[in-house]
């Protein structure tokens, strides 16, 4: 039986100033796994995870979150159900508890210290760290505390760009085995953008290969290590090396 | 004054001239051009107030007002030209800070409704209104190219156009009245204002012209906030489509 997928786009393309970003999409993001999008600088993967959050719209085709399409949705009720951390961890000034907090205060709610303190738990930072400035921290602390706001609204689906690339690899570590955590705990449908595909490998139980606007190759991630088209093939050499 | 009086003055314009020629300055020719139209537009106001204020006719009164908003909106949308349909977000903007402010004076009898009070005031809510309005168009513009990740995030968690451009509309807006409220602060110990000054000099009783420029104080400190608070409420729906995204075309600053 085909798994059932959470995300999955028909046909769609995106173009910008007559330059098509996304050709011809015509996949899906399986419920309840890992996906990494894995592919050279400028192939669209980050436009391609900004049109799940609905944060831009296909100009072709059409995409459906959980069998309904994206369109159908309340952009603020979509945007909850599909959470992004985005590339390059933006923090708005105040304090580590301002900015988890940020997702509920734009419901008129209020983020409880326990609900912070789980949050803060659950992403492995003590709850000391709630009175902290949020830009006196490490860009890996950043990047957690991003991750745990991401989490505020309980998303089904959590869109990753590039979210270990500035971090050391004891940071991408952690990060990995929180996200993994994340995705068994909550069944959370992870989308997850990362130049590094040994990341790709160990994380990932689907990739994409995306290159110039197409999906090249997909299949279970262990596919990397011997892909049948030639361009990946390249690829993966230039990256292994 | 005569004439030749205010011919004498033009010395005040030989020294920067001599000076920007000797310095190497190259503003000898922007110095001229701005001479002559200040003469020009002025002269040429001057003799219609007189106009007006003989034909005592309030069409005429009006008219000027409505002058004075095509040519402060037409300055002012310059900086904003991103931002869809500003044109008529700043004549509306314009007529209602006109509108208030009016109603105010004359509903109140603060000032009679005549040429000698509506003109002249008018002259500076809207003229106070237009730079207010070129701050804040300036100032929110850059703000949104520059903020461009917060608008993106806060819609990203959830957030509608407006919570997401909440901190951007706040921080033009304040950088556009301070100045207002920062020079207020020191009127009178620094500088005399420009309206008191010339009717002292004009022979009207000084307290009497502290009085009307209380006023005029006043006024514009109201301007000054109508204006930027309303330009942004106005402005920033254009810059989201329907479904809640950020038209990237819409917020590159002009230059």
């Amino acid at each position: 039986m085909e798994p059932k997928q959470a995300i999955r786009f028909d046909h769609v393309d995106y173009t910008i100033d007559d330059t098509k970003i996304l050709k011809d999409i015509n996949h899906g993001f399986n419920q309840g796994e890992i996906t990494t999008l894995v592919g050279p600088s400028g192939a669209g993967k980050t436009t391609l995870i900004r049109l799940c959050n609905g944060l831009i719209s296909p100009t072709k085709g059409r995409i459906y979150i959980h069998d309904q399409p994206i369109d159908e949705y309340n952009p603020v009720d979509l945007r909850k159900k599909v959470g992004m951390v985005m590339q390059g961890v933006t923090m708005l000034k105040g304090t580590v508890r301002e900015n988890l907090a940020i997702p509920l205060k734009l419901q008129d709610k209020t983020l409880t210290d326990e609900e912070a303190s789980r949050l803060l738990d659950m992403v492995g930072l003590p709850a000391s760290f709630l009175d902290k400035n949020s830009n006196s921290l490490s860009g890996g602390q950043k990047q957690r505390i991003s991750i745990a706001r991401s989490l505020v609204n309980r998303p089904s689906v959590l869109l990753l760009d590039e979210i270990t690339s500035s971090l050391d690899t004891v940071s991408q570590q952690e990060v990995e085995s929180l996200i993994k955590r994340i995705n068994e705990e909550y069944k959370t449908t992870i989308v997850w953008i990362t130049h590094n595909l040994r990341q790709a490998l160990n994380i990932g139980d689907y990739s994409w290969v995306m290159m110039d606007g197409e999906v090249i190759e997909t299949g279970k991630s262990e596919f990397l290590n011997q892909p049948n088209d030639e361009r990946v093939k390249a690829f993966v050499r230039s990256e292994f090396q | 004054m005569s004439y030749l009086t205010l011919a004498f003055s033009l010395i005040f314009v030989l020294i920067p001239l001599i000076l920007s020629k000797t310095l190497n300055l190259g503003l000898e020719k922007d110095t001229i051009i701005a001479t002559i139209r200040s003469i020009i537009q002025l002269l040429a106001v001057g003799y219609i107030l007189q106009f007006v204020f003989d034909s005592e006719s309030s069409i005429y009164i009006w008219l000027m007002v409505g002058l004075m908003i095509v040519a402060a909106t037409q300055n002012a949308r310059k900086k904003g030209t991103s931002i869809q349909g500003i044109t008529w977000k700043l004549v509306g903007t314009f007529i209602f800070v006109e509108v208030l402010t009016q109603s105010v004076l004359i509903g109140l009898g603060i000032t009679p409704p005549t040429a000698q009070y509506v003109i002249p005031i008018s002259g500076m809510v809207i003229g106070n209104s237009m730079v207010l309005g070129i701050l804040f168009l300036n100032r929110f513009t850059a703000e949104m190219d520059d903020k461009r990740n917060e608008t993106e995030l806060i819609l990203s968690l959830g957030g509608t156009p407006k919570q997401a451009v909440q901190r951007q509309l706040k921080t033009s807006i304040q950088a556009s009245i301070i100045p207002t409220i920062e020079s207020q602060k020191t009127i009178g110990l620094v500088q005399l204002p420009g309206m008191m000054s010339g009717q002292i000099i004009a022979g009207a009783d000084p307290v009497q012209a502290v009085l009307f420029q209380l006023l005029i104080l006043f006024l514009l400190l109201t301007t000054a906030v109508i204006t930027s608070a309303l330009l942004g409420f106005l402005s920033y729906p254009t810059l989201f489509n329907e479904r809640m995204q950020l038209l990237e075309e819409k917020i590159k600053t002009d230059s």
